[in-house]
């Protein structure tokens, strides 16, 4: 569509100019995200604390902090899932366990900013209203990067004031303590600014929002499977795949360890650079169009009921999803024999292990412990999925098919299907990663994937439940999903009281493959997600649409 | 008198679609300048050339006497612009984008701002997500209009609207006018744009295809004449210009009836012609502004011919209701 502008020879503009309306753009968007942006950087910095805390009390002798550096070195599958531990030190435990991590949803939080300023601005046709003001070219491109600048910036203070006050042993220097810290802030800053610019070449050369997320997210996933395959293969964080992943670079900092700081101006020079690509893509495009021109649609649709449209609006989602949870399968899957290794290694790890996974054999617990994980991200699935309704809903959508011969609950059916059934295929397919990259017992571990469904179900169902009866609160399921995966992830490390971790449907599932099947807790989970969902249905056919 | 909006021979394609095939659109200052077209003409595009969001393939624009894409944003200082569909941030209230938008233009008159917001009986207060069409069209009205402005660009800004909403717009403009600022505005309401354009372009497929005064335009096309004669009539139908002829012989041979198509420039002539016979009654119908539009917006000109009669026969009934075209000679 563009391939004359694209063409076209770049206007001689004055660089201030290309920039008038920045500062009003800014406080736009920071206005806008008054809410979404102190979340983001509260949660990502709240998680550092938490794992700072738990390791404080889990680790309190220099004697066990040595004991887990021990058997990380020597356990890939431990290293691929965290990277090497650099120091025995407090804080270089919690740089190893959260850099990872901290950087990967930095890198979310930012590519959501920028995108949501750009692209989506466009797409919605507000840029060119804003555009027609006194508003330079290259405005709001600057304008939604320095919002992703001011949630880094923020993202690095408080990483660094929680890692200095928190991720502190006995008997480490204040000084040490102060320059460990401020690494650790800039290398999850720096991953999330570097992405932001991922995002900011994405959204200029794809028409559609949502496809610019998903480009710049599929980046992001294979930052995270370069690095993992890295460390897997070397236990300092030297390979040459951890080298090409921007998470891997953020590891390579070595905070609380001699930090090399020389690692954090690769990082700058890679965001540079990525902004440099943006800047000039923006200054040679029409504003709403891009370089990957939307290719026309058929001039006759098959389309012929509501349960089609709801697979046309949903089928990339689900098969995108099948796809990463195939892949990580795969990854897992090839992590599992070296899980072994742990037996001889350190008694903490183990238990946390253990506590993911049951006390079993270690390969069990390890399989376990992966397919609750597939489980617990799959719940984020369904979340997205059920909540679909509601984005149909308020985005008007809803209105003229709801005005067709189409009831609500026909309307609602066919995304719930999508939803339910989606997660069930999203499991088989996780499971299916799992054992082609393991290479053993395929039942074991597709009942072990499958069982994980009923919890699924639940955190699906209360997304039906809210967005029945609670329409406006219906965003909470995120909330639900994200407490779940959080109480799995980190519960186990920091050894949560039983009953808190019963809140979490997962907790009640038997833990297979090396457990035998226990059906009440499956059955009586499925249960009570059916009643969720039909409260939920009942309420939806009851309440005013939202308008 | 300088011209606020100069255009000429503006091409824009995208991929093998031609937009802009060759346009030339000249807007006085302090003139309120009437842009139409059907829908898919090149309205819309070639006003986000002139807002500098596209880059023209070739041709010359200038606004306000500069160049629309190289210094967009310092004539964006003097230009408001409301587009068709105004879409708002779902978070912020109308209030806030208001403001927002008269402080990216040259600034806002508070108390015009007031006054606006009265007129158009719009609360400020509510979110975006709770805005209908019609008050998410206010929301970008009272922006341009309380903005400092000297140019405004209004892309069917009235969409949605109600009536009297309708008329407090059009009582704006008007002031706007009065202002000395200059006004192009693009529209479907063909009473709105009667009742303030002081001149029109009307475009197709990217091309100009007529540009005048309402009245310079009606000169272009048929008035309708019936007439009832003392006499035969002699030789109507050999006069240039002359179409649809129909004769009746009134009851009892007393007289004929007569009527026609004239084009409105070989008028003096039917009339002389008319006149020979012994006018007994007369009544001669200018075209209504439906025809103007009909027989230009159809897609090329025997069809333009046809279809426009074909309105003619259907708003001749309506014709004297609504009052706005019709006058009778006497």
């Amino acid at each position: 569509m563009t391939a004359t502008a694209v063409g076209a020879p770049a206007a001689r503009t004055r660089g201030s100019r290309n920039l008038a309306g920045t500062g009003p753009l800014l406080r736009l968007a920071l206005r806008r995200d008054r809410v979404m942006m102190p979340v983001w950087v509260l949660v990502i910095g709240a998680s550092y604390m938490s794992v700072a805390q738990s390791f404080a009390a889990l680790y309190d002798t220099a004697a066990k902090r040595a004991d887990v550096v021990q058997s990380t070195a020597s356990n890939s599958s431990l290293r691929a899932l965290y990277g090497p531990v650099f120091s025995d030190s407090l804080g270089g435990l919690a740089t190893w366990r959260m850099i990872g991590f901290g950087g990967a949803f930095a890198a979310v939080m930012s590519l959501i900013i920028v995108i949501r300023h750009t692209r989506e601005e466009e797409e919605t046709g507000r840029q060119e209203m804003l555009s027609s003001a006194m508003v330079g070219r290259r405005a709001p491109l600057t304008g939604a990067l320095l919002a992703a600048l001011t949630a880094n910036g923020a993202l690095a203070l408080l990483v660094t004031v929680v890692m200095a006050a928190y991720a502190r042993g006995e008997g480490e220097s204040g000084a040490g303590q102060f320059a460990g810290s401020l690494a650790v802030g800039l290398a999850t800053a720096g991953v999330g600014m570097l992405f932001a610019c991922t995002a900011a070449i994405a959204a200029q050369i794809t028409e559609n929002a949502r496809l610019a997320k998903g480009l710049t997210a599929a980046v992001i996933g294979a930052a995270f499977v370069l690095k993992a395959a890295g460390d897997s293969a070397s236990a300092d964080g030297s390979s040459v795949l951890t080298w090409l992943s921007p998470l891997g670079w953020a590891e390579n900092v070595r905070a609380f360890a001699d930090e090399r700081w020389w690692v954090l101006l690769v990082l700058l020079a890679a965001i540079g650079l990525q902004a440099v690509i943006a800047y000039t893509l923006a200054g040679r495009r029409d504003i709403g169009m891009s370089f990957l021109p939307a290719r026309p649609g058929p001039a006759h649709g098959r389309l012929g009921s509501a349960d089609a449209l709801a697979w046309r609006l949903q089928r990339g989602g689900v098969l995108g999803w099948g796809a990463g949870f195939l892949v990580a399968g795969l990854i897992f899957g090839g992590l599992t024999d070296g899980a072994a290794d742990l037996v001889g290694g350190n008694e903490q790890t183990r238990e946390i292990f253990e506590r993911m996974g049951g006390r079993q054999g270690l390969t069990d617990s390890f399989l376990a412990a992966m397919t609750g994980m597939l489980g617990m991200v799959a719940a984020l699935y369904v979340v997205a999925s059920v909540l679909r309704l509601y984005g149909e809903e308020t985005g008007q959508r809803a209105e003229p098919v709801l005005a067709g011969a189409v009831g609500r609950l026909r309307w609602a059916a066919g995304h719930l299907l999508i939803a339910f059934g989606g997660a069930a295929l999203i499991m088989l397919l996780g499971g299916l990663g799992l054992f082609l990259g393991y290479g053993h017992r395929l039942p074991g571990i597709l009942g072990a994937s499958l069982v994980q469904l009923p919890a699924i179900w639940v955190v699906g169902g209360l997304a039906v439940l809210l967005y029945g009866l609670f329409p406006k609160a219906a965003a909470a399921a995120w909330g639900v999903a994200g407490l779940t995966l959080a109480l799995g992830w980190i519960g186990p490390a920091v050894n949560l009281p039983q009953p808190t971790m019963n809140l979490s449907p997962f907790t009640h599932l038997p833990k297979l493959p090396g457990a035998d099947m226990n059906w009440p807790p499956a059955l009586l989970l499925t249960a009570v997600a059916a009643a969720l969902i039909a409260t939920g249905l009942t309420a939806l056919r009851r309440r005013d649409m939202l308008t | 008198m300088t011209k606020a909006i100069t255009v000429a021979g503006l091409h824009k394609s995208f991929g093998r679609t031609h937009a802009l095939d060759g346009l030339d659109l000249t807007v006085d200052t302090g003139e309120v300048h009437g842009f139409l077209g059907p829908n898919g003409a090149g309205k819309s595009t070639t006003i986000r050339v002139l807002l500098g969001l596209l880059r023209a393939d070739s041709g010359a624009a200038q606004l306000l006497g500069r160049d629309p894409w190289k210094d967009a944003v310092e004539l964006h200082r003097r230009v408001a612009y409301v587009p068709g569909d105004v879409t708002l941030w779902r978070n912020l209230s109308g209030g806030e984008v208001i403001d927002l938008y008269g402080r990216l233009r040259g600034g806002l008159d508070p108390a015009r701002r007031a006054e606006l917001v009265e007129r158009f009986e719009l609360d400020p207060t509510k979110k975006g997500r709770t805005y209908s069409k019609g008050n998410r069209q206010k929301v970008a009205l009272v922006a341009a209009f309380a903005s400092d402005v000297d140019l405004l660009i209004l892309d069917e800004p009235t969409s949605g609207l109600d009536p009297l909403m309708e008329e407090v717009f059009q009582r704006c403009v008007e002031e706007e006018r009065d202002r000395g600022r200059t006004v192009l505005l693009s529209s479907h309401v063909l009473s709105e744009v009667e009742a303030l354009c002081d001149r029109v372009s009307i475009i197709r497929k990217g091309v100009t295809v007529e540009s005048g005064s309402l009245a310079e335009l009606r000169h272009l096309t048929r008035t309708s004449v019936s007439a009832e004669l003392v006499g035969a009539p002699n030789g109507l139908a050999r006069l240039p210009g002359v179409h649809d002829l129909v004769t009746q012989s009134v009851e009892g041979g007393r007289g004929h009836r007569v009527r026609l198509q004239v084009d409105t420039g070989h008028l003096n002539a039917v009339l002389r012609s008319l006149s020979e016979s012994g006018i007994r009654s007369l009544t001669s119908t200018p075209p209504t502004l439906e025809e103007l539009f009909l027989r230009h917006y159809a897609a090329d000109g025997t069809d333009a011919a046809d279809t426009a009669d074909a309105a003619e026969a259907q708003s001749a009934s309506g014709r004297g209701a609504d009052g706005t075209d019709a006058a009778v000679a006497r």
